[in-house]
């Protein structure tokens, strides 16, 4: 203990950064842990949301890409969000909601996967970090009920069973595992009903890319809250991809490569890329 | 029991019995090298570290007993996840760090019945040699700032004379490795240690702050890269580092390094 009486850094016991946090600062815990005194719901309502995530397995691994619009009502309050980040080599994590918690819960988790890391010697299971996460959530569940609603997605690659893996959550918690793809946020009712048509199993990652860029095109296409390629200002969805290699986040250029092509081809084809209707 | 013991005497006593703590191990150094800072101690355990990550550009080196260094190897690990997190990763620095350790030494010294037998090296990488930053931290709290190189723990006479022998400015990964590996085998040349002439890879503890490397610049030295090192550490022979004696080699570029990036050791 340290002499002041506050919880010191010495004699810890648990490796992780969060329950550390919580004895240490609690203020410095995202969100509101313990819910906010009275919810105000034209504050809730103005605070920046963030909004569309798609999650693909593909043959090497993971891919995760988001949009880059913030809205805060009816108003677009900012246009190159990045809601993807590297949470450590080999995982990804996305984030829809409140922007500010959202970017938090992401700062958060990056230290707390760090921390665990040096403090055992050891990186954390996959699915430990899903449950890190999960616990995360959770201790926002409050804060979430009153408006201040997080909610990520998670994408890693197990080097145990050699391929890439997907976790979802809810407010609650979670992890839940999705095997195939799956989106999150405002658009990610239409994201989904693209990826369905779109997806294949073991499709090579350049594939999995596209697929991913044109689910969040028809997410913008039916959602306002969802924000499609900017060719004039070039910002486009941020992507990255999880591999035995490790975290990626593609360049600008080869983000703008995908935009362009999913672009051109909605030239010709407005609704983009149509399934047969018979499965052969 | 004796009813009385003056306060002078108690602090003699405590600060004897640290320093033989000290004295008693294995000896570990600490050395500037062009491309960043190499670190290097006796240790026959491949599992429990002596030296390692704290933060993006930071390092720690312990000597002297082991659950008392861990205890503030990790706590200086929260202390710097601390910082960054509430302010910036480029707000932790080395000099935070070393201040911390000192605060703590210093408290336990005065505080414990029992002070804490350790000393601690913390160091930090810049963007160049000169904003490179080596501090060592005795069991009192004391901190001095070191530039070039550091011996610390054990026989630190025998170490450091060799070191400075052996040391300059601006040497290559493989020279400063030489005069390392030079200065630590100076402690079983004499009969101590395990005996053993020369120091083999498998008898090393080694880790740089590798000033090229993206964000984490600490990494772990082993398997066949040390042995390379080792290898050509022994051929290079005595000569004083010049800058013109033995190969470089391709172990210094971090380029055509084929080893992936390594976090620390996962246990064995």
């Amino acid at each position: 203990m340290g002499s002041q009486g506050m919880p010191g850094f010495m004699g810890r016991t648990t490796p992780s950064f969060s329950d550390f946090l919580t004895k240490y600062s609690p203020g410095l815990l995202p969100g509101a842990p313990g819910g906010v005194p009275s919810a105000d719901n034209d504050v809730i309502a103005s605070l920046p949301h963030a909004t569309t995530l798609i999650a693909a397995v593909c043959e090497h691994g993971v891919v995760l890409a988001g949009d880059r619009r913030a809205t805060a009502g009816s108003m677009i309050s900012k246009r190159d969000v990045e809601k993807v980040f590297r949470s450590d080599e080999y995982s990804a994590v996305g984030f829809a909601g409140v922007a500010s918690v959202g970017l938090d819960f992401v700062r958060l988790f990056q230290v707390e996967l760090e921390h665990y890391e040096k403090m055992e010697g050891r990186p954390l299971s996959l699915e430990g970090k899903a449950n890190r996460l999960a616990t995360m959530i959770r201790g926002n569940l409050m804060g979430a009920m009153q408006g201040l609603a997080v909610v990520p997605l998670f994408a890693g690659y197990d080097e145990d069973r050699g391929r890439g893996r997907i976790f979802s959550y809810d407010v609650a918690g979670g992890p839940y595992e999705e095997h195939r793809f799956h989106s999150i946020g405002s658009g990610s009712v239409f994201a989904r009903g693209a990826m369905k048509k779109l997806y294949t199993d073991d499709m090579p990652v350049r594939d999995a890319v596209l697929a991913c860029v044109q689910g969040l095109y028809d997410a913008a296409d039916d959602d306002s809250a969802t924000g499609g390629p900017d060719m004039t200002r070039r910002i486009f969805p941020v992507i990255a991809t999880v591999t035995a290699d490790g975290f990626r986040r593609l360049s600008d250029a080869e983000s703008e490569e995908y935009a362009r092509q999913v672009v051109e081809s909605r030239m010709a084809a407005p609704d983009g890329p149509s399934a047969p209707l018979r499965v052969s | 029991m004796p009813f009385y013991v003056s306060p002078e005497q108690q602090m003699r006593d405590k600060a004897n019995y640290a320093q033989q703590g000290v004295s008693r191990g294995r000896s570990c150094v600490a050395l500037q090298y062009a491309d960043g800072i190499l670190m290097m101690t006796p240790n026959p355990s491949s599992a429990l570290h002596k030296i390692s990550e704290l933060y993006d550009k930071i390092a720690f080196a312990a000597v002297g007993r082991y659950n008392e260094y861990e205890n503030l190897r990790k706590a200086g690990v929260t202390y710097a996840d601390i910082m960054g997190y509430q302010y910036d990763r480029t707000d932790v620095t080395a000099r935070g760090i070393a201040n911390y350790y000192a605060g703590e030494l210093s408290r336990i010294f005065i505080e414990s019945n029992k002070p804490f037998e350790v000393e601690v090296v913390v160091a930090e990488v810049g963007e160049r040699p000169e904003t490179d930053q080596l501090y060592r931290i005795t069991f009192d709290g004391q901190v001095s700032d070191e530039h070039g190189y550091v011996a610390f723990g054990g026989d630190v006479a025998r170490v450091s004379a060799v070191l400075k022998e052996r040391y300059s400015a601006g040497m290559t990964l493989g020279q400063a490795f030489g005069a390392a590996l030079a200065a630590l085998a100076a402690l079983t040349a004499s009969g101590d240690g395990n005996g053993a002439p020369e120091l083999n890879a498998s008898q090393l503890e080694v880790a740089i702050l590798d000033r090229a490397r993206d964000h984490r610049k600490f990494r772990r030295i082993r398997g066949q890269r040390l042995e390379d090192l080792v290898a050509e550490a022994r051929s290079a022979g005595s000569s004083p580092a010049s800058g013109t004696s033995g190969t470089s080699g391709t172990s210094d570029a971090p380029a055509s390094d084929p080893e992936p990036p390594v976090g620390p050791t996962p246990p064995s």
